[in-house]
């Protein structure tokens, strides 16, 4: 029988505000354990939590980008279970009245549903003493800096049907999180988390099959290698008349497989409440259309303005706009006048090259709008050929500077003399009288080979149009 | 009605061991509680939107402006056990 995959995601998503969402200790976590904590974040008796503003406008703001309903009425509630990660041992999180609802995004022109999106705080970490992990450690070390950090839980439906549409649809949340400037996304700091719910069904059959859970994934990678192998094992017991049983299984990078989570508790009862300390929030109109209007250029919409204005291709467009540094970047150059194909080939070809070389990200570099414009400038000119002007370019990111002194200093100046190239191509010619023999007699390839001749003679610095324009002429007298 | 065998079950979850006795005392007290609420169903709730909260004040929110964390030795202070700045727990697994 054949099987198809059905996926959801769940996506943790730590909102980027100055202070935790019920106090305000700050928001940095790392370094020195317990330093960013009160005894609201420590779940002490007595303590009143206060909802911190911003992060229900950075959960509006996301979900309007993700076209979802925003509630009138919103409330927060209480999810309780006991682990020493969460010190009052109920985590505030939102059960029936979410934030948002009925969204989607689109990737490769097809809509998946968001089924809803809300707020909630994070536990703290734990150190496991004396082992790698909880299992054959004495005693555990707790730190609650990320203790009471927002989060922003974002629920696909279950409408992905392969690994590969689940990392399109991450790296597609990711960079809209990232334009809205909400969320760092950053997977192996934790910044953004991403669970997987994985069944498999026979082909044609409307009913979805029983789901595990997949847990501990730090990259798109392992989420697209992580439910590659869960469909597998599914596929296998199916096809041995065994069942699923709906669990949550851990992703174990190093074997690359899942394994079950061991766990004591009951089947999740989370005997969720309203939390009587939070008051419900009514969503106002105005603040919507407010943040609505605030919103800024989204991926989907600069991927096709690149298309429509700037004549890139999808591929180009999508490239370029899943950096949102790289492709304000690019909007820069284009507003100083740049040609758009050129700046966007030099963004997309050495410049990514140049970052993932280096492991760095472009922020970090030092070149500017206006060097890349003289940097066309100067090819336009016929100043600069089109090589060297990839090694100015990346002097420019490693560097810094200015492209005429780059250009003097280094020179690397394009060469156009006609007297000289002209007895360039003279010499190579003399030097190749087989070769020149071989074009007369038909072989026109080799013409290449002259190209190249002259091209290495000066070190990559001539300007091809002047060569071609020689070659042709002295073959043709040579005939 | 409430069985002993759901009192059993929220006392788990509540981390509370109970004798057989207790287990039947409060199954006796929760069933009274529980007959209240049929009582209380007895009202006409028509036409009155559920709430959460007894309160009628919402929206309580407050600005994303930093505060003066409390002293990180008082508080770790308070606990049982410490170890580096760390609050340490007893032993997680089995």
């Amino acid at each position: 029988m054949k099987y198809e995959p059905v996926i959801g995601l769940e996506v943790h998503a730590q909102l980027k505000t100055k202070t935790k969402i019920f106090c305000g200790c700050p928001t940095d976590f790392g370094g020195t354990p317990n330093a960013h904590v009160c005894p609201v974040c420590l779940g002490m008796p007595g303590v009143l939590p206060v909802l911190n503003r911003k992060t229900v406008e950075f959960a509006i703001k996301t979900g309007l980008a993700l076209n979802c309903e925003i509630a009138t009425v919103t409330k927060f509630d209480r999810k309780n279970y006991f682990y020493p990660d969460l010190p009052k041992d109920y985590q505030i999180s939102q059960y029936d009245q979410p934030i948002c609802r009925s969204g989607h995004l689109t990737i490769k022109g097809r809509p998946i549903r968001i089924h809803r999106a809300h707020l909630e705080e994070d536990a703290g970490k734990l150190v496991h003493a004396g082992a790698a992990g909880l299992h054959g450690s004495d005693y555990s070390l707790v730190d609650f800096n990320r203790s009471g950090v927002p989060l922003l839980e974002i629920v696909s439906e279950p409408d992905l049907t392969s690994p590969e549409e689940a990392r399109l649809y991450l790296t597609e949340l990711r960079t809209i999180l990232r334009y809205l400037d909400v969320c760092d996304g950053n997977l192996e700091e934790g910044s953004f988390r991403c669970d997987a719910n994985v069944s498999i069904r026979p082909v044609g059959q409307k009913e979805l099959g029983t789901k595990a859970e997949i847990k501990n994934m730090n990259s798109f990678k392992a989420v697209q290698r992580a439910i590659q192998s869960e469909i597998e094992r599914q596929t296998a017991l199916l096809e041995k008349g065994e069942r699923v049983v709906q669990e949550t299984r851990l992703w174990n990078e190093a074997t690359g497989t899942t394994h079950p989570m061991r766990s004591k508790e009951e089947a999740h009862d989370y005997r969720y409440f309203p939390d009587p300390d939070l008051v419900p929030v009514v969503v106002d109109k105005s603040w919507v259309s407010e943040i609505a209007q605030a919103l800024p250029e989204l991926p989907s919409q600069r991927r096709k303005r690149y298309v429509e204005q700037c004549s890139l291709s999808g591929d180009d467009a999508a490239v370029l706009a899943e950096s949102k540094e790289l492709s304000d970047f690019f909007d820069s150059v284009l507003s100083l006048g740049a040609p758009a194909k050129a700046v966007a080939n030099w963004l997309m070809g050495p410049t990514i090259w140049y970052l993932n070389e280096n492991k760095l990200e472009f922020s970090q570099t030092s070149i500017t709008p206006e060097n890349v414009r003289d940097l066309s400038q100067a090819v336009n000119s016929g100043a600069l050929s089109s090589s060297t002007a990839k090694q100015v370019l990346l002097e420019l990111l490693a560097n810094a500077g200015d492209v005429k002194t780059l250009i003097e200093q280094k020179g690397l100046s394009q060469i156009s003399d006609e007297k000289g190239l002209t007895d360039l191509v003279t010499k190579v010619l003399a030097d190749n009288p087989s070769q020149v023999a071989e074009f007369h007699s038909g072989k026109t390839k080799v013409r290449q080979f002259f190209f190249g001749e002259v091209m290495k003679a000066t070190k990559g610095k001539a300007n091809p149009q002047v060569i071609n324009t020689i070659l042709d002429e002295q073959l043709a007298k040579n005939d | 009605m409430i069985s002993i065998k759901q009192v059993e079950h929220v006392a788990k979850l509540a981390r509370l061991s109970l004798s057989d006795d207790e287990k039947k005392l409060y199954t006796e007290q929760l069933a009274k509680i529980l007959e209240y609420f049929d009582e209380l169903k007895k009202v006409d709730t028509e036409s009155i939107e559920p709430m959460a909260h007894a309160l009628s004040v919402v929206s309580v929110m407050r600005d994303d402006e930093p505060k003066e964390c409390v002293n990180r030795e008082q508080l770790l202070g308070n606990a049982p056990a410490e170890e580096n700045g760390y609050f340490r727990v007893p032993r997680i697994g089995e």
